[in-house]
C-alpha cells in the first residue's frame, strides 16, 4: 500500500535535483478545460501530455498548464502551444493519440503537425 | 457528459475559478435493499453568487462568463441527476453578504438503479487533474460507500510533508497520488 512514507521519501529525492529540475519553460502547452473542453474529451489529452513529455525527457522545456474556455466550443478540445519567438500554434479536435504523436513530433522535434491545426479544420 | 467524473471536474472548476482556497468534494454511496443512490457534493470558499446569480445559474441562457454565451456546467449536472429522478441543490453565500463565511456548495442527487444514471467513471483521473492544475488550491476528497470510506485524499496532508520548495504537480507527486487513490480503491473492493 501506498504511504506517506513514500512521499517523504519522494521529497528527499527531488530536494536534491532541484537545481536540475527547474525547467527554463521555453514551451508552454496549453490545454483548454471549460465545460466544453471536458465534455468533448480535454480531460486524457491534458493527461497525456503530462505523462509524454516525462516519458520524452521534456519537462525541463516545457510546462503543461490549464485554461478556462478559449472560445471556439467547436474545435474541442482544444491545445495551444506557445513557444517563444515563434506564432502560437491551435491544435483542434485533439484525442490523446493525437497528444502523444503532437508531443514527439512538434515538442520534440519541433515539427508541428498541420493536419492537426485549427487552418486544417478551417480549410 | 459521458461520465459523473467528467461533470466533477467541471463543478469543481467553477470553485477554483470562484477563488477558493479549499475546495471539498464527497461522493456518498448508499446501498441496500431500500436504496441505492449516489450523493455528490462539491463545496468551497470562493466568492459564492449573488441572489441574482444563484436564481438564473441552472438555465443555460445565464453566465457570467464572456468567450461564449451559456453556461453550461450546472445545467449539464442538473440535468444528469433530475434524468434518474434525483435532484440538484445549490446553496451560496456571496461575499458581498457574508464577509467571512462565503462560498458555495453544489449537491447532486442520483438514483443508481435508473436506467437513464450516468456511471462515475474515472474519479481518480478527475481527482489527479485537478491537482495538476491547481496546485496551491487544497482539495479534500473522500467516497464512502454505505459510511465506509473507500478512499480520501486530503491535499493539506500532502503539503505538509512535501513542504514549500515541492509542487504538488511535481511528476512523481502526481504519480504518487494516482496509484495512492488507486489502491484505496482495490484495497476497498477486497475487504
Ligand atoms: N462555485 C462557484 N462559486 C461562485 N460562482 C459560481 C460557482 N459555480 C458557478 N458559479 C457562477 O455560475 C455561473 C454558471 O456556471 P456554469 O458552470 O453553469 O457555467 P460557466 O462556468 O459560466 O461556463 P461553462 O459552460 O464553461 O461551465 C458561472 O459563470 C459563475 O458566475
Ligand atoms: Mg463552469
Amino acid at each position: 500500500m501506498k504511504s506517506l512514507a513514500e512521499l517523504q521519501a519522494i521529497k528527499e529525492k527531488m530536494q536534491n535535483k532541484v537545481v536540475l529540475r527547474e525547467g527554463t519553460g521555453d514551451i508552454r502547452v496549453v490545454v483548454g478545460m471549460a465545460t466544453c473542453g471536458i465534455a468533448a474529451g480535454a480531460r486524457p489529452v491534458l493527461n497525456t501530455f503530462v505523462e509524454e513529455v516525462q516519458n520524452q525527457n521534456l519537462s525541463k522545456k516545457v510546462t503543461v498548464s490549464q485554461t478556462g474556455c478559449i472560445g471556439i466550443c467547436q474545435y474541442e478540445p482544444v491545445v495551444e502551444i506557445f513557444e517563444a519567438g515563434k506564432e502560437k500554434v491551435t491544435y483542434v479536435k485533439m484525442t490523446a493519440e493525437k497528444a502523444k504523436k503532437v508531443v514527439e513530433q512538434h515538442l520534440k522535434n519541433g515539427r508541428v503537425i498541420s493536419e492537426y491545426t485549427i487552418a486544417a479544420h478551417k480549410a | 457528459m459521458k461520465e459523473l467524473s467528467l461533470n466533477i471536474l467541471d463543478i469543481a472548476e467553477n470553485s477554483v475559478k470562484a477563488k477558493a482556497t479549499v475546495v471539498k468534494i464527497l461522493i456518498d454511496e448508499t446501498e441496500n435493499e431500500k436504496e441505492n443512490t449516489l450523493k455528490i457534493t462539491i463545496s468551497d470558499n470562493g466568492c459564492g453568487m449573488t441572489e441574482e446569480v444563484l436564481k438564473n445559474v441552472t438555465d443555460p441562457f445565464y453566465t457570467t462568463r464572456t468567450t461564449r454565451k451559456v453556461g453550461l456546467g450546472l445545467p449539464f449536472l442538473k440535468l444528469a441527476a433530475e434524468q434518474t429522478g434525483g435532484n440538484l441543490k445549490i446553496v451560496s453565500k456571496s461575499k458581498e453578504e457574508e464577509k467571512t463565511n462565503h462560498g458555495t456548495a453544489v449537491t447532486a442527487c442520483f438514483n443508481k438503479n435508473h436506467i437513464d444514471f450516468t456511471p462515475l467513471g474515472d474519479i481518480v483521473s478527475t481527482v489527479v487533474t485537478l491537482i495538476q492544475g491547481h496546485p496551491e488550491t487544497d482539495f479534500i476528497f473522500i467516497h464512502t460507500k454505505n459510511k465506509k470510506e473507500s478512499a480520501v485524499l486530503k491535499t493539506e496532508e500532502l503539503r505538509k510533508i512535501l513542504g514549500k520548495d515541492i509542487p504538488l504537480n511535481s511528476f512523481e507527486v502526481i504519480t504518487w497520488i494516482k496509484d495512492f487513490l488507486t489502491e484505496s480503491y482495490k484495497e476497498a473492493v477486497d475487504k
